[in-house]
């Protein structure tokens, strides 16, 4: 098979190249930047899997139960069932990787996490993402050495090559140098952050780009409305940060100045599971409660409670980031915060072994529409990028080349009309108007009115990247207005229910300059 | 209520490796308190009209950000003749006197303005072979080093401020020492010895001490307790 051509160096890219490498198969490991600067080292608060190290009774079954009701029943169950079936021994494997996972006495200790009642996240204090990722480049350094993996650092995505041979165009963004890479390919190319510039808690880097120009180049892509807001964000210079999960997971409180005195309305309106319900919940109850006339509108997070052991062995350094950020001690004073956009649960659509509609392309990580459904679990991502990206590979090796292809990397010295950029009043514009319309709460007014803004940019446009990026945006904004009903992370005030016809996936495609949302079934459980 | 800053950006260009470097100045004014170099930059790239203090447009700035929040290392600069952050080089504290310096990296080849090549920073891990063969079992008091090591960013601060390295060099610096301090603290005794051979020749003889990097590590990374821990284990030999 000619070398496996993997887009994007983060979680799920480097746990596809050391997949191959480990069964001897070579690849280009192409990125912008080096691993070190992936969004995934962001990721904090920890990874998912059934050990049961805590005496809970934890099994796979209630991994996948939670996992599946998160999401509102529509993620693929086999597909789930998968990742929460292999998630003890992928956590598992991690550790003997060297990740220094908080434990004792050489149990892997784990926390409390969202939409989930049972204690399941491993971690590594509050900086869970970046160790992984960093154990990971560990391990892909031995197979560089060894020659199996080949590192393009600096070199952005063009375009997918989709004529004789399947491929990648990419650019040497230190030459400007242009390079065809032939072979199967594998985006692992992160969440559309740069779709909303500046609004997330994502990195600069994720821009959307190679997810709007693999879409203008006829990929399928869904769920595109299940953007998550995670509840406890804070506004930093440039983006929105995020304050994990497990600041809430330790005991940390939301409450809202009510009448004066402070409310703790999630632990009032859901006994249960009180401040860690699914993200969608609470982002949304934070959205309502700081609306009401009856409080000042703004919500707190408050970690008063937490023993000091908690600030010094699970959570010292985001202790230490919100004295920076904010200057604010949360040992002795409440945070204040807000929901942000941080996860999108939709994008390349994949089937259960991470194969597009595009022969020869796969997708794994955040890039693509898998395992999280309408909503994700917190602790899932990063154990979906992992295992995503094992799969990937693994679906590559079984596949093979569609036909003999001879792995080259050729020199082309051709403009590509994707090559161009867009710009970034354009990009800035275009992510205003869709912020208006993709709110924690939507309508169809609302979707209709950021949709026509967004129509009437068309015509603005200078450079194909520019005009992809407005059709990736009617996209989601199409798949918006189309689920006429209220589902995890997507919430519509003139359809606040949940309707059953509805429990099926938005699929999106571009085709002869019109973009045309489908839906597709979400396929039955296999017996087990 | 905390104010925005005006300040005047004096960024060293240079449209490429071969060409020669000139001083550009842009006056740059924002309402945002917490505003910093990062900041400036992604502003005046956003802005086609952006002019110089001599009245020409200034074009794209070559600088590389990721994560906006100081935790991937991406845009490690020279501001005011020290390496650091541009994310995390606020304007308010670092241009008291209405002038911040910026310049690429001095110890790397400039691919263009501020863009730095720092691939030899992955290139020496590689040599000294900085990886695991066979799993290991991370032991609780070898906790608090393997996560201390863990936390480096690869931005190359370190290598900036130290006297002894210099790209191409045997000595690569506290770059890699940090990612060999894990190793050393994971992996068991009898697997210790080649490690040790290449950080005695990597890292422990080309070390003067002066310790520098310790003050400009944006993780703030205890270098000595790394230092004294990886020492102690591979030129020593005492098992901590």
């Amino acid at each position: 098979m000619a070398k496996v051509n993997i887009i994007g160096a983060g979680l799920a890219g480097l746990s596809a190249a050391i997949t191959l490498a480990e069964q001897g198969y070579e690849c280009n490991l192409i990125s912008n930047f080096p691993s070190e600067r992936a969004q995934s080292v962001l990721a904090e608060g920890g990874i998912n899997a059934a050990l049961d190290t805590c005496g809970e009774q934890d099994t796979v079954e209630n991994h996948f139960e939670d996992t599946m009701r998160g999401g509102v029943y529509l993620a693929d169950p086999n597909a789930v069932w998968g990742l929460v079936q292999n998630a003890p021994q992928v956590v598992q494997r991690l550790a003997d990787m060297g990740v220094p996972f908080n434990m004792e006495n050489g149990r892997i200790l784990l926390r409390s996490f969202g939409g989930q009642n049972k204690k399941r996240t491993a971690y590594a204090k509050s900086s869970t993402g970046k160790f992984l990722v960093y154990a990971l480049i560990y391990e892909s350094r031995k197979y560089e050495a060894r020659g199996l993996i080949t590192r393009f650092c600096h070199h952005e995505f063009i375009r997918l090559l989709l004529e004789e041979e399947r491929g990648v165009r990419v650019k040497d963004t230190y030459t400007g140098r242009q390079y065809d890479f032939v072979g199967n390919v594998i985006l692992a190319t992160g969440g559309i952050n740069g779709v909303f510039p500046g609004m997330t808690t994502g990195t600069v880097h994720n821009t959307g780009d190679v997810t709007a120009t693999v879409f203008a180049q006829g990929m399928r892509l869904s769920n595109l409305e299940m953007m998550q807001y995670h509840p406890t964000t804070i506004g930093i210079s440039g983006k929105r940060m995020l304050v994990t999960e497990a600041a809430r997971g330790e005991g940390g409180r939301l409450f809202v100045n009510r009448e004066g005195s402070p409310w703790y309305f999630m632990e009032e309106k859901y006994p249960e599971l009180k401040n860690l319900m699914p993200r969608d919940v609470v982002a949304r109850e934070m959205y309502f409660v700081v609306r009401r006339e009856d409080t000042d509108g703004q919500v707190y997070l408050d970690m008063r409670g937490l023993p000091g052991d908690v600030w010094k062995r699970k959570l010292s350094d985001l202790r230490e980031e919100l004295l920076h950020y904010l200057a604010l001690d949360p040992a002795k004073e409440p945070i204040p915060v807000e929901p942000g956009i941080h996860y999108f649960c939709g994008g390349i659509d994949v089937d259960e072994r991470h194969a597009t509609n595009l022969a020869g392309v796969y997708a794994a990580g955040e890039c693509c529409s898998q395992y999280h459904g309408a909503n994700r679990l917190g602790g899932n991502s990063l154990l979906g990028a992992v295992y995503g990206g094992k799969v990937a590979a693994q679906s590559v090796m079984a596949d093979g080349d569609m036909k003999p292809q001879d792995g080259s990397v050729r020199a082309v010295d051709v403009s590509d009309a994707f090559a161009g950029e867009a710009s970034p009043a354009l990009i800035e514009e275009l992510g205003k108007h869709l912020y208006e319309g993709l709110g924690i709460v939507r309508s169809e007014a609302d979707l209709s009115k950021a949709l026509g803004l967004v129509c009437e940019l068309e015509d603005t446009c200078n450079c194909q990247r520019e005009t992809a990026r407005i059709a990736l945006a009617k996209a989601i904004l199409k798949s918006a207005l189309a689920r006429r009903e209220s589902r995890g992370a997507h919430y519509r005030e003139d359809y606040p229910d949940r309707d059953e016809t509805f429990q099926r996936i938005t699929v999106a495609d571009a085709g002869e300059g019109k973009i045309c949302i489908s839906w597709k079934d979400i396929p039955e459980r296999r017996g087990v | 209520m905390r104010e925005g800053s005006r300040i005047q950006l004096q960024i060293v260009r240079r449209e490429s490796t071969e060409a020669p470097p000139y001083l550009q100045r842009i006056l740059y004014e924002t309402p945002d308190p917490n505003a910093t170099v990062a900041t400036a930059l992604t502003d005046i790239n956003k802005n086609p009209n952006q002019k110089d203090t001599e009245g020409n447009v200034v074009t794209p700035i070559g600088w590389e950000c990721n994560c906006l929040q100081k935790k991937c290392g991406a845009c490690a600069m020279l501001i005011n003749n020290r390496p650091m952050l541009a994310c995390d080089t606020k304007l308010s504290e670092y241009g008291k006197k209405g002038v911040i310096r910026v310049e690429p990296l001095k110890k790397f080849p400039v691919i263009r303005d501020l863009i730095v090549d720092r691939s030899i920073l992955q290139e020496n891990l590689k040599t000294i072979k900085a990886w695991l063969e066979e799993p290991v079992l991370l032991k609780d008091k070898q906790y608090d080093v393997a996560y201390e090591a863990s936390r480096c960013l690869q931005c190359g601060c370190c290598l900036e401020i130290c006297p002894n390295f210099y790209a191409g060099g045997t000595f690569a610096g506290t770059a890699a020492l940090v990612p060999v301090s894990r190793l050393l603290a994971e992996l068991p005794r009898e697997e210790q010895k080649k490690l040790a051979k290449a950080y005695r020749e990597h890292v422990f003889e080309g070390c003067g001490k002066s310790l520098a990097c310790r003050k400009v590590c944006p993780a703030g990374i205890d270098v000595d307790k790394l230092l004294v821990n990886s020492n102690a284990m591979a030129i020593w030999k005492k098992q901590l």
